[in-house]
């Protein structure tokens, strides 16, 4: 091994013994304390106490050499690269990459060596070791573009990692890393994380009108029980048969206003085709529903709630909203006034 | 450490009560446990002298045995679910009852002062037994729990009567809209600790007011949604002694006089180190806490996303002595420039995400590089990203050696490094190497088994990983449980690791506190094979699916498996979907 170093002080590769099972980590080491030749220990990152000038960027910016040599030792792994001549084309140049891809290359080569030593428990020390100048070599060439051959040579290590005696899953191919699609577990965020991140909007508090001050509020840290439907009445003016909605569907005010818009309006246009048909009614009974909430439309939404009172809907953040109503109504506005309604600014003060 | 040779026989010739005083100079639960061990005579000093202890998982030993060998014990800890119970991974119902716990001290008449829970699915009856049983109870931490409402809460306010600390972290409480907060007597003027932030319903702000005016000691004070601008004001102004504050709902007119109150009191609470709350909040208002940021050391404003990147890093920029920071991706990652250039104290960061669609994570590795540069203290470390980079986690590794907690999650669980198109095994192993003090680990994107290669090489110190979307064979598992010698807590998800991983070396379990391992390769006939050989483990099989009977199919893969170490056995309470095997 020692044999293979180049005089300019440069990568000396070793190899480590990457079988785990034989745990005899501290062994190993001491190998290669023995083996390693000073210039090796300058090298060998597990032995540098961590201030060494060999491992600080500035260092490495200054001087290719030392770059390239931290680039292909930097964690310590030293490869006897036998025969990846091929692979070793994918190295760039130290100057034309930053310090950070120049460091990405040699490892995945690196390991996909390893990866094949394993299957012959031998101690390093019994490795071969090619001559690190093809690797040196390889810096100096002028990089090609990774991708493509990064991409073959994934798919080449892929099939490298299937060790023969191992029950694991075989021949990996490419794709085995496709996107999930929703996973329970998947992100690994709290549940009451997850209602702040979606019931959020983009706009802060102070864009959202002011009829609906509270539509931001999903931000408290609310957790809604999973699995439990809230099943609620909803009756609209004018229409003699209601209809019942999930709120435990729904985030947002918005969300539950859409849902009353499509649950009325196929019943509210069978209803207007009885009295009068024409397609002029239709286009008007597109808009009808809309406006729930800002007070713009035709109805408004109101709701009881579990002490008895009829109110406004939007005034109380959603979840308290949710863990609050008991039934929902949809009113024409021209009877807002005629009914007596709990007073649609103040939030709700308990007794 | 206290160091022990076989020269220190000398010392049992001390009077107990000198061995006892010194042993109450040792703290930490591991030296204690170490103590003990020295002989039998140390282990019976000690043991009645403790009064600290600590239990991680609540089924590795019965309440009964912990009584009969600590009966001094006056502080409780308990974690119950296993950490993947957060993400949903575990059903409500699995266990983690603190009800026979609490009825079992009573009975012995253990002199309970404090209860610190995690993870534990808590009654209101065995609040109510619990505010009843024990006359000095003084301290009650409730953490990811849950199974109580206000009612529970109402009886501690009660019936403790010299309660000084009621903290409560990421609860879910049913509301019941009683009026727990009215229960406190008037006499109760012990509180030191009062934060209710999880809860959501609505609050008496005239009894809230009541409870801080006679509640001088008050050093912590985190209210929830309902509590609003103007009676933080009034709050303050009663206690400008706060140390640590979690505002309410932080909306107002800022020409309300509310919020001029508001600004005023701000400027003489010099006390205050800790921030938080935020939930609701109005931009323009934040301007009232420039006076406190400056003495800030831990900033939480992960609930407020109606904050943007650059009023977050305006208010950041007031915040010169912070040492730990919760935030969310809003602040992108020239907002970690912000963070890097300002924070120089910075220790902890957590960056959560604010929306967790496909493609909309704000964070990419530039920010992490950023903060890496100029905070060279970092050693806990909580990231939510779209992506990351080999080169960027190498560059973090340099500056920052002194990890102890570095938890990187993309969300994009499989993704490779997007400049080389390569795993991020490389970033991970510089993590692992160059971080030689890093305990706990969370690794995602594209990973290959030499990850582990290098994380069983490197990771001495490590005590708990996370995996999720990695590994292609069980060599990766083997490296991770060959190599991590301290390792106490593995959690696995959807990875290749099957039954020979599993099996390969089964004593490994029990220097651990719990492995578990969902969607994985390992098989029915495996984990019972497991079972067999080690009596001394227990070993879950939760099937939650109805249609799932428990097949007599070994070759079945198994969903969920969680197993942990116990002296008690298999535990008595456990569900229908859950078999032990």
């Amino acid at each position: 091994m020692e044999s293979g170093c180049s005089k300019n002080g440069e990568a000396c590769p070793q190899f480590l013994d990457l079988i785990p099972q034989q745990r005899d980590w501290h062994v190993k080491r001491e190998d290669e304390r023995r083996h390693g030749s000073s210039e090796e220990k300058k090298l060998e990152l597990r032995l540098g106490p961590p201030g060494e000038d060999n491992w600080s960027i500035k260092e490495a910016t200054k001087n290719n050499t030392r770059e390239r040599d931290e680039s292909l030792l930097l964690l310590g792994y030293f490869s006897s690269m036998k025969s990846n001549g091929k692979q070793t084309h994918k190295l760039p140049t130290p100057e034309d990459h930053p310090v950070g891809s120049a460091l990405s290359t040699p490892w995945t080569k690196i390991h996909q060596h390893n990866h094949q030593q394993q299957t012959q428990p031998q101690s390093f020390l019994q490795f071969p070791s090619t001559s690190p100048q093809s690797l040196l070599v390889a810096a100096k060439e002028s990089s090609q573009p990774c991708c493509t051959k990064a991409v073959d040579f994934q798919n080449a290590e892929k099939k490298a990692f299937s060790p023969p005696a191992n029950t694991a899953v075989p021949s990996n191919s490419s794709q085995k890393r496709t996107a999930p699609g929703p996973v329970v577990g998947w992100p690994p965020v709290r549940s009451f994380r997850k209602n702040l991140a979606s019931g959020s909007s983009s706009k802060p508090a102070s864009e959202t009108p002011s009829v609906v001050p509270h539509k931001v509020a999903n931000e408290k840290p609310a957790t809604q029980p999973s699995g439990k439907g809230l099943l609620v009445k909803i009756n609209m003016d004018g229409v003699p048969i209601g209809r019942k909605v999930d709120l435990r569907a729904y985030d947002s005010y918005e969300k539950l206003s859409t849902a009353v818009d499509e649950l009325f309006r196929g019943l509210l246009a069978a209803q207007r085709d009885s009295f009068a048909g024409g397609t002029e009614n239709k286009q008007e009974e597109e808009k009808v529903v809309m406006g729930l909430l800002d007070g713009s439309g035709e109805y408004t939404l109101v709701y009881e709630d579990n002490e008895g009172d009829r109110m406004l809907v939007g005034d109380v953040p959603w979840h308290m909203f949710v863990s609050t109503v008991k039934r929902l109504r949809v009113l024409k506005r021209s009877e807002l006034s005629a009914l007596s309604l709990g007073s649609s600014k103040q939030r709700k003060i308990p007794a | 450490m206290l160091w022990v040779s076989r020269k220190t026989i000398k010392m049992n010739y001390f009077p107990d009560e000198v061995l006892e005083h010194m042993f109450f100079f040792i703290t930490s639960h591991k030296d204690r446990n170490s103590v003990s061990l020295v002989c039998k005579s140390w282990y019976k000093i000690e043991r009645y002298s403790r009064q600290r202890v600590f239990i991680g998982n609540c089924y590795s030993i019965s309440p009964e045995r912990l009584i009969a060998r600590f009966p001094g014990l006056k502080s409780l800890t308990l974690k119950g679910k296993p950490h993947f119970a957060d993400f949903n991974l575990v059903p409500h119902e699995w266990g983690g009852f603190v009800y026979p716990w609490i009825e079992a001290l009573a009975k012995s008449r253990i002199g309970l002062e404090e209860l610190r829970l995690k993870r534990m699915v808590v009654s209101d009856e065995s609040l109510e037994f619990l505010s009843k049983s024990f006359v000095n109870f003084k301290s009650l931490v409730l953490v990811s729990c849950e199974g109580f409402t206000t009612d529970g809460l109402a009886a501690i306010a009660a019936n403790c009567r010299f309660l000084r600390e009621l903290d409560l972290q990421e609860n879910e409480v049913d509301d019941q809209r009683g009026h727990w907060l009215s229960c406190f007597p008037e006499s109760c003027t012990s509180l030191v600790t009062l934060n209710f932030a999880c809860l959501k319903g609505e609050i008496n702000l005239g009894a809230l007011e009541r409870l801080v005016v006679r509640s001088p000691n008050l050093k912590s004070l985190r209210l929830n949604h309902a509590v609003p601008l103007d009676t933080l004001q009034k709050l303050l102004m009663q206690a400008p002694q706060l140390v640590d504050l979690g505002t309410g709902s932080y909306v107002d007119d800022p020409s309300s006089e509310a919020y001029s109150k508001l600004k005023s009191v701000f400027q003489r609470c010099k006390s205050i180190r800790s921030l938080s709350g935020f939930f609701e909040v109005a931009p323009h208002c934040m301007s009232a806490i420039y006076p406190i940021c400056r003495n800030l050391t831990f900033l939480n404003l992960s609930y407020a996303p109606g904050l943007h990147g650059n009023e977050l890093t305006k208010l950041i920029q007031h915040c010169r002595k912070l040492q730990r920071l919760w935030i969310l991706d809003c602040i992108g990652d020239k907002g970690l420039g912000v963070v890097a250039s300002t924070c120089k104290e910075l220790q902890e960061l957590r960056v959560f995400p604010s929306d967790l669609g496909p493609g909309n994570a704000a964070m990419t590795e530039e920010g992490l590089v950023l903060l890496s540069e100029g905070c060279p203290k970092l050693n806990s470390l909580l990231y939510f990203c779209q992506q990351m980079t080999n080169a960027a986690l190498i560059t973090v590794a340099k500056n920052c050696p002194n990890f102890i907690r570095f938890r990187l999650c993309i969300l994009d669980p499989v993704k490779c490094d997007p400049v080389t198109n390569q795993p991020l095994d490389e970033g991970f192993g510089a993590i692992v190497h160059f971080c030689k003090g890093l305990k706990r680990l969370s690794l995602t994107g594209l990973l290959t088994d030499q990850v582990f290669n290098y994380i069983g090489m490197y990771a001495e110190q490590l005590e708990m990983l996370s995996i999720a979307f990695a590994g292609d064979s069980d060599e990766g598992m083997l490296y991770v449980l060959n190599g991590c010698k301290k390792l106490r807590k593995l959690e696995i998800m959807k990875s290749r690791f099957g039954n020979a991983a599993l099996l390969e070396d089964m004593g490994k379990y029990e220097a651990m506190r719990s492995l578990w391992m969902s969607s994985c390769e390992v098989t029915l006939g495996g984990c019972k094979t497991l079972a067999e050989k080690m009596p001394r483990l227990s070993v879950e099989i939760i099937n939650e699916s109805e249609q799932m009977e428990f097949s007599h199919d070994d070759r079945q893969k198994v969903d969920k498996m969680y197993l942990y170490r116990t002296l008690v056995g298999h535990r008595k309470d456990s569900p229908a979907f859950v078999c032990i095997l």
